[in-house]
């Protein structure tokens, strides 16, 4: 094909893309609210917390493509994307922007700086540390509230000791590079020095390395804590292998985990902490300023136990415990 | 239509200020033919400086000059494995770019500071022009510091050194035969490109209002894909168009990863569109030096 004909076709593909931007782009008719959802990256908690957001916001009689339109995009962990994503709600003006994990929702309040679009966060642990409000009562001036899914440490680790008597040395892993997880560590930390039990801390930077640092712990300790760390949530599975085949039980912090082999613990449904968080845009698309809605903490929290996961894994869960869990995984 | 305008608009900024990145790449492997990978760890280095430095209550300005002193050490670094320690290119800077993620870690503390309430310096120049700080004016800014900087590179490539520099990068023995110091002038080309790559990080960090330490994952990708579209797209002859080339291929490459947002490919299509975008770009000069029978297979350095 000569050189004319070449730059022909490249023009003319250019001139079909950027036509079809205005289509796809979405240009909305008036009255249709735009909200705009960032999500960090693609794991089972963030995906459920999305879709609990969608299901309370339908609940409440927003429904996506009736009465709002919903502009999901997701970064797959690419920082770069993080601000662009931010940026593009920003300029397309949309009405609300939602944001799934700190370093979005830190990109969002950025961009969003100046505008009177508010910026809900949510399965953000601590948004006060992370100065995204300035206090968690009431945050006047701030366009911002959310939903944390702070969870009390403590609670998990009287339930280790419960099922796990005995227990001396706790494992964790984390990613030191995810600001949530190194506040739950400390967190950790806090709740067994309370109880004389050593935290034995392993940290990865990519899910890669979760398979060889839990293998690192194999025979250094008694019982393997793991909070709501996306890096090592993402690879949770590699996780459950090494715990099963060393039989070493495993608690997550949260209930997806324990569908997928986890022993349990008390924590969130992040589904519920998205309709919570559904909840709290109604409010919003419904008239109350964002200034005045105070940051709530994830409501339901419940006990969540896998009995068969925690056979594979050497323990028996107490039946007393059985009993007074909400939710029992039968996987 | 709208949507377009604040497409380029955002591009244009990303251009710009991710631009830095490309010239930085630019510099190591093409004019030095020295392939530095330290870039991802360098980009953050310079964010995690200048928010460290910033929520000390340092001057702005101080931090991101700062950060900017902060990357050509970490360039300076790199250069010295490679020419005192006899270490291969490659992976000296495979070396830094993995002792930098702890270095950010213990720089900044933590793995993530938020910049929200701090005066960054877009918000001091928009200051100066008594308006908040916009989209519009980190634009006009970047561009004038863009602009600085592409003035200060041109006249140094064509300085004794800047040329020592360029010849090295051309024949290595040739210039070391001729009693040239090579070994200066690679630590040299080296630390100025981490530099601009941490000036870039400093900047991004301020505007975006955060730095984190996973901030510089995958920029050495960008940086090389940015110098590619430049040099495939734009054909520059010289070096002021060289590097307002690499300019170009920044904003053409943020461009298209915005179109690809737009169009709502799932993000695991976008990488995919990246790599034919590259391949394209590779592949079409390739193919029109072939076609007029002009090609010559070039001389790859390690």
């Amino acid at each position: 094909m000569n050189r004319k004909a070449y730059k022909l076709i490249i023009m003319a593909l250019c001139l079909v893309v950027v036509l079809a931007l205005p289509l796809i782009g979405g240009c909305t008719g008036g009255g249709v609210k735009v909200i705009g959802i960032s999500q960090i990256v693609t794991h089972p908690a963030l995906d459920a917390t999305r879709e609990g957001i969608i299901q309370g916001l339908a609940d409440m009689g927003y429904v996506d493509g009736d009465n709002i339109q919903i502009d999901y995009q997701n970064s797959e962990g690419d920082m770069s994307l993080v601000a662009s994503i931010a940026q593009q709600f920003v300029t397309n003006e949309v009405d609300i922007i939602v944001a799934i994990a700190t370093p979005n929702s830190l990109a969002a309040i950025s961009a969003a700086k100046g505008t009177d679009i508010p910026v809900v966060f949510t399965a953000v642990t601590d948004p006060v540390g992370s100065e995204m409000v300035s206090s968690w009562k009431s945050h006047p001036n701030e366009n911002v509230t959310g939903v944390s899914d702070m969870i009390v440490v403590s609670d998990d680790i009287d339930l280790i000791t419960e099922i796990v008597p005995g227990v001396k040395k706790l494992g964790t892993l984390y990613n030191a590079g995810e600001s949530n997880s190194v506040f739950l560590v400390e967190k950790l930390n806090e709740a067994c020095d309370a109880l004389g039990i050593d935290v034995v801390e392993k940290t990865v930077s990519t899910s890669a390395d979760v398979l060889s640092a839990a293998q690192s712990l194999v025979g250094q300790v008694d019982a393997i804590w793991v909070g709501t760390d996306n890096t090592v949530i993402t690879a949770f599975e590699a996780l459950v292998g090494v715990c099963e085949d060393n039989q070493i039980p495993l608690f997550p912090s949260d209930d997806e985990s324990i569908v997928r082999g986890g022993i349990g613990a008390y924590s969130f449904d992040y589904y519920d902490i998205g309709y919570q968080t559904g909840e709290m845009l109604a409010k919003i698309l419904a008239g109350t300023s964002a200034v005045e809605i105070p940051v709530e903490k994830g409501k339901v929290i419940s006990l969540s136990v896998n009995p068969v996961a925690a056979e594979r894994m050497g323990v028996t869960i107490p039946q007393a415990i059985i009993d007074r869990a909400a939710t029992v995984h039968e996987k | 239509m709208d949507i377009i305008g604040n497409l380029l608009n955002i591009s244009l900024y990303e251009g710009l200020a991710y631009g830095f990145v490309a010239i930085g790449v630019y510099i190591t492997f093409r004019v030095l033919s020295f392939p530095d990978l330290s870039v991802d760890g360098s980009f953050p280095l310079g964010g995690a400086v200048a928010a460290v430095l910033i929520i000390n209550g340092v001057n702005p300005w101080l931090a991101t000059a700062a950060a900017l002193l902060s990357g050509s050490i970490a360039g300076l670094c790199t250069a010295l494995l490679n020419t005192k320690l006899r270490i291969n290119a490659l992976l000296s800077g495979i070396l830094m770019m993995v002792a930098l993620y702890s270095v950010n870690l213990l720089i900044m503390g933590r793995a993530n500071i938020p910049l929200l309430r701090q005066v960054t310096v877009f918000e001091q120049a928009a200051g100066f022009f008594k308006t908040g700080p916009s989209l519009s004016l980190a634009i006009i800014f970047i561009a004038v510091l863009a602009l600085i900087i592409l003035l200060a590179l041109n006249w140094f490539l064509r300085t004794e050194i800047g040329l020592a520099l360029r010849a090295t990068g051309d024949n290595e023995q040739m210039v070391r035969g001729l009693g040239g110091n090579t070994d200066m002038t690679t630590i040299v080309g080296v630390a100025i490109s981490n530099g601009l790559v941490s000036l870039s990080g400093a900047l991004i960090a301020q505007n975006q209002g955060f730095a984190d330490v996973g901030m510089g994952i995958g920029m050495i990708v960008m940086g090389l894909a940015s110098v590619i579209i430049g040099e495939g797209l734009f054909r520059p002859k010289g070096v002021t168009a060289v590097l307002l080339a690499v300019f170009g291929g920044t904003f053409a490459y943020r461009l298209f990863i915005g179109i690809a947002l737009r169009l709502g490919l799932p993000p695991t299509n976008l990488k995919l569109i990246t790599a034919l975008l590259v391949i394209a770009a590779l592949a079409i000069p390739y193919m029109r030096k072939k076609l007029k029978g002009e090609w010559v297979p070039p001389a790859v350095r390690m």
